[in-house]
């Protein structure tokens, strides 16, 4: 029979409508306040934690509408705004320590929406509000710190080889050599460095008979530096934020050297940055009293010893040598000494640094430890006119500023161990802060913030707002116009689109893209773009009827003929739509998205969907004429 | 409702001259517009700091000015974003500081000046200040946008923005070629670049800023106009195949009065949404929005006056066609 859909192909549409509607269910529903409970440094929730959680609330007679625990830790949602916080205080205080606490919007549609994996669209930062961040890792700087650790590595392989050497260090070049006492000992000295120390490779052409020996790091081995920086910041990052308390924050890797992090809902975004951009270590060493200070200020420094200064500007003469550094801290807290009133901060050790500190502090009585704060900071260099100076790849030079600061050289007054104290510091915020970077990790290398992208809260909702005018306004102008112009099959044109634009909602909350402003125009665009397709049916078949063909006739070869125009010119507008989802960042990767989405799904429902209902309305009837 | 009653019987091609002029006469302009004038380029390409403040009232941007000098913030732009209460500024990359500080030092030095300073704010209410009284309250200065991009970052979106365009042409013309003819493939591409330099030249005339969703909205065009040829060459190979008789000028001018209420239709409705999208889309998406306006408009001409001379021009005959290559269009379904 002519014009008439197989009921296997209604099976087809009702497979596709039908989950589409239920997936694009959970939009209707708005949010509620929540809060989501997350393990610090990495650690996961269990069971049990929800127990403890789940009675702190019932005894602080918190009421709350759901609690569960999934991978992204304990989530809690709450009725009211006023619940919310006040879960927030009891919980900060009444849990031990190991949360990381965030206040956050959570959907508010139905658990058995959610258990079935049917979640809202998942908003971008444009429309929900919150910071973005590109952070470059300064894999040079990274570099020159392996370098320096193979100098050292240098000078005690050919001291345990018996080699004797002049100097170990860096040349202008930027290569790593060695001067030896002995032109004799060249070969020697090769031979050790390639059997112990297999990451540095002897430069080509060089003298392999004279006293001095050039080598360079291992193509392999700055790729694996690399690596291991890029993933060692991510973590330490991710340590940060936990202590910023920021619920779904994403960290990721975006390339071979940046880093994106993603903070919903933060609004101090100064506060973020410091903590984010900072690089902050201790390190514990011992103070030179061995020698004098005034020798070594006139500059007579001693081997070994090093003069360093206080936040004040007063010298120090600290020995070289680190007893253990920031990455032994475990945790460390901010408080106020009881005895004199000063802000401290308290440090945990984990076993190694304990156990170095306990054998150090236990020969050292009596004798002064300095606690060093190294801050790396990284500063762009600037030529005559203010411009930034760039190297012949086009890079931006930058100049590293090491900010070293004693914060103090107390007299060991006892043996220390796993737990100890800094006291010296100017203020409870400061105390805070140190006490925050040092339990956060340090970074392998130093980041650069390189593109910011903030949306407060109410331009978020203001751009929300517009987006679903816009989309609801362009959607009814269509709609009438289609209605008016094609009237019967117009108004099948219509519940064509209608359903195009519950099945991109359905997509993107089930694939779980992220929907950006440019994405809502995106939707916007394809709601004029989708109709397209019937437009270009709706003429064919006009044109069949002008031709003097029967009105089945002309539907038939309508939907036929057009088929194919409108694939090809669909194909070749999707291709423009992948070219832009390569290229874009965030927010034009949502426009690429929805617009890639909208096309595919407009195919669907302008071709197979419109044209089962029109067969539904016209097929293997008699029919003279067609309200077209 | 028709527009059209019967296929309209236009001599387009015979126009093909003063299109062609028409044409030469708007790239030529583009061009030199460009060349002359340039880009409005957006800090997405520039780099440099954008901050977006809502104040409760009015307020005069010369005050602002004043604030952000005494605050050592000397070359920054402040105007308003749509209304008086809604104040935009700019700064260039500056090197000699951290240059991701620059905004919050811009919005502390703001709240400074009338003695606010941001306290604890929940997500997705408005952002809290402690007065010096202090007490908590809204902030006065509510930041709504900051957007910083690195000098690196910039470079690298102008070369990747330029590479993609250049993709996507690709992209397309291997496509065309292998569905239909390379003469098609290179008149669609000529369209292409026809309306990618005017909506260039014109946003580069009338200096509307060029950002990066107008960069996404300029591909979208490509696309779109695209569409529109696509469907003008498909209808001009079925008439090839089908009309064994007449010139090739004249089964094209057929086929573009054929298709041209589909033509005009898709327009009209997309231009209906485009408008909506700039009427009540905001001020962020309205440069993305009349960069789509304007590519539709043109997109709409260039397929009927760029797209199909050209690959007459070329000197495309129904030989050209015959070869049945692929499925399709081929055929006649009807018995």
């Amino acid at each position: 029979m002519r014009n008439h859909t197989p009921w296997w192909k209604w099976l087809i549409i009702a497979a596709v409508i039908l989950p589409g509607a239920f997936y694009a269910l959970p939009n209707l529903f708005g949010d509620d306040p929540g809060i989501q409970l997350r393990g610090s440094r990495g650690t996961t929730l269990g069971a049990s934690q929800l127990t403890t959680v789940q009675r702190v609330l019932d005894e602080s007679k918190i009421s709350y509408s759901s609690l569960r625990l999934d991978e992204q830790g304990i989530r809690i949602r709450f009725p009211d705004t006023d619940s919310q916080l006040q879960a927030r205080d009891e919980l900060e205080i009444r849990l031990p320590t190991g949360y990381t606490i965030a206040l956050t919007l959570m959907p508010a549609a139905p658990d058995w929406l959610s258990n079935v994996g049917a979640l809202p669209m998942y908003l971008g930062l444009d429309l929900r509000g919150g910071v973005h961040f590109l952070l470059d890792v300064d894999m040079e700087s990274a570099q020159r710190r392996a370098e320096d650790r193979y100098i050292a590595d240098l000078r005690s392989t050919l001291r345990e080889a018996k080699i004797r050497y002049r100097d170990v260090g860096r040349d202008v070049a930027g290569d790593l050599f060695i001067s030896l006492r002995d032109a004799a000992n060249n070969k020697d000295a090769r031979v050790v460095i390639e059997k112990e120390l297999p990451g540095l490779l002897l430069r080509d052409g060089q003298d392999i008979e004279g006293t001095d020996i050039k080598l360079f790091l291992a193509q392999s081995e700055i790729d694996a530096l690399s690596e291991f920086a890029l993933e060692q910041n991510m973590t330490a990052l991710r340590n940060r934020i936990d202590e910023l308390g920021v619920a779904e924050p994403v960290v990721q890797r975006q390339g071979d050297r940046r880093i994106v992090v993603q903070l919903p809902g933060v609004q101090d975004t100064a506060r973020a940055k410091r903590i984010l951009g900072r690089t902050a270590t201790l390190e514990m060493m011992m103070v030179d009293e061995e020698h004098s200070l005034d020798a070594a200020l006139s500059g007579k420094v001693p081997p070994g010893s090093r003069i360093y200064r206080f936040r004040d500007g007063r010298p120090i003469l600290i020995e070289k040598r680190v007893i253990y550094s920031g990455d032994n801290i475990v945790d460390a807290a901010a408080s106020i000494d009881t005895q004199s009133g000063g802000p401290i901060v308290s440090i945990t050790l984990d076993a190694i640094g304990a156990r170095i500190n306990q054998k150090i502090t236990g020969k050292n009585i009596g004798k002064r430890m300095a606690v060093l704060y190294i801050e790396n900071r990284s500063v762009i260099q600037t030529d005559a006119q203010g411009l930034p100076v760039r190297d012949e790849q086009g890079r931006i030079v930058r100049d590293k500023q090491r900010l070293e600061e004693v914060i103090t050289a107390p007299v060991i007054r006892d043996q220390l161990g796993k737990r100890f104290q800094i006291e010296g510091l100017d203020s409870v915020t400061e105390a805070r802060d140190l006490a925050l970077m040092l339990r956060a990790g340090s970074l392998a290398a130093p980041v650069d913030i390189i593109e910011e992208r903030t949306v407060g809260p109410s331009l978020g909702q203001a751009n929300i707002s517009q987006g679903f005018l816009s989309v609801v306004v362009g959607f009814a102008l269509v709609l009438v116009f289609m209605a008016f112009y094609y009237r019967v099959f117009g108004l099948v044109a219509n519940i064509a689109l209608a359903l195009n634009l519950v099945m991109i909602v359905a997509v993107l909350s089930l694939l779980q893209a992220t929907l950006t402003l440019p994405g809502v125009a995106g939707i916007v665009l394809t709601v004029g773009m989708a109709v397209d397709a019937n437009v270009l049916i709706f003429e064919r078949i006009r044109e069949e009827i002008r031709n003097g063909s029967t009105p089945q006739a002309s539907i038939f070869s309508g939907y036929e003929r057009a088929l194919w125009t409108i694939v090809d010119a669909n194909v070749t507008t999707l291709i423009a739509a992948i070219v832009l989802f390569n290229f874009g960042t965030g927010p034009i990767k949502g426009f690429a998205v929805t617009l890639s989405i909208g096309i595919l799904t407009s195919m669907f429902t302008a071709i197979v969907l419109s044209r089962a209902l029109i067969n539904f309305f016209y097929g293997g009837k008699r029919v003279k004429t067609l309200s077209i | 409702m028709q527009f059209f009653k019967n296929v309209t019987t236009i001599d387009f091609l015979g126009r093909q001259k003063s299109a062609f002029v028409f044409s030469i006469v708007l790239i030529v302009c583009s061009i030199a517009s460009l060349g002359v004038r340039g880009l409005n380029l957006g800090i997405d390409f520039t780099g440099g700091t954008l901050v977006e403040l809502a104040y409760e009232r009015s307020v005069n941007p010369s005050d602002i000015r004043t604030t952000l000098g005494n605050a050592g913030i000397e070359d920054g732009v402040v105007q308003y974003f749509g209304t008086s209460k809604d104040i935009l500024i700019r700064l260039p990359v500056d090197p000699a500081q951290a240059t991701a500080e620059q905004s919050s030092t811009v919005v502390s030095a703001l709240r400074d000046e009338i003695g606010e300073q941001l306290a604890e704010s929940p997500e997705g209410g408005l952002q809290q200040c402690v007065s010096p009284a202090g007490e908590v309250s809204d902030c006065h200065i509510q930041m709504r946008r900051v957007e910083f991009v690195g000098p690196q970052v910039g470079g690298e979106l102008t070369e990747k923005g330029g590479l993609a365009m250049l993709y996507a042409l690709i992209g397309i013309l291997i496509y065309v070629a292998i569905r239909f003819e390379w003469r098609f493939a290179v008149g669609s591409v000529v369209a292409l670049v026809h309306d990618v330099l005017i909506t260039l030249g014109i946003f580069s005339f009338l200096a509307i800023e060029f950002s990066l969703p107008v960069l996404a909205a300029i591909l979208a065009v490509i696309g779109y106009s695209l569409n529109d040829t696509i469907v003008v060459f498909d209808r001009i190979r079925e008439n090839f195949r089908k009309m064994r008789k007449g010139q090739s000028v004249d089964i094209m001018n057929r086929s573009i009065n054929q298709t041209l209420p589909r033509t005009i239709l898709t327009s009209l409705t997309t231009l209906l949404v485009v408008v909506t999208l700039i009427i009540a889309g905001g001020e962020i998406i309205k440069g993305f929005a009349i960069a789509l306006l304007i590519g539709v408009i043109v997109g709409t001409y260039s397929s009927i006056f760029v797209a199909s001379p050209t690959v007459l021009f070329l000197g495309i005959s129904r030989e050209d066609m015959l070869p049945v290559p692929k499925e399709g269009a081929e055929g006649d379904p009807t018995p």
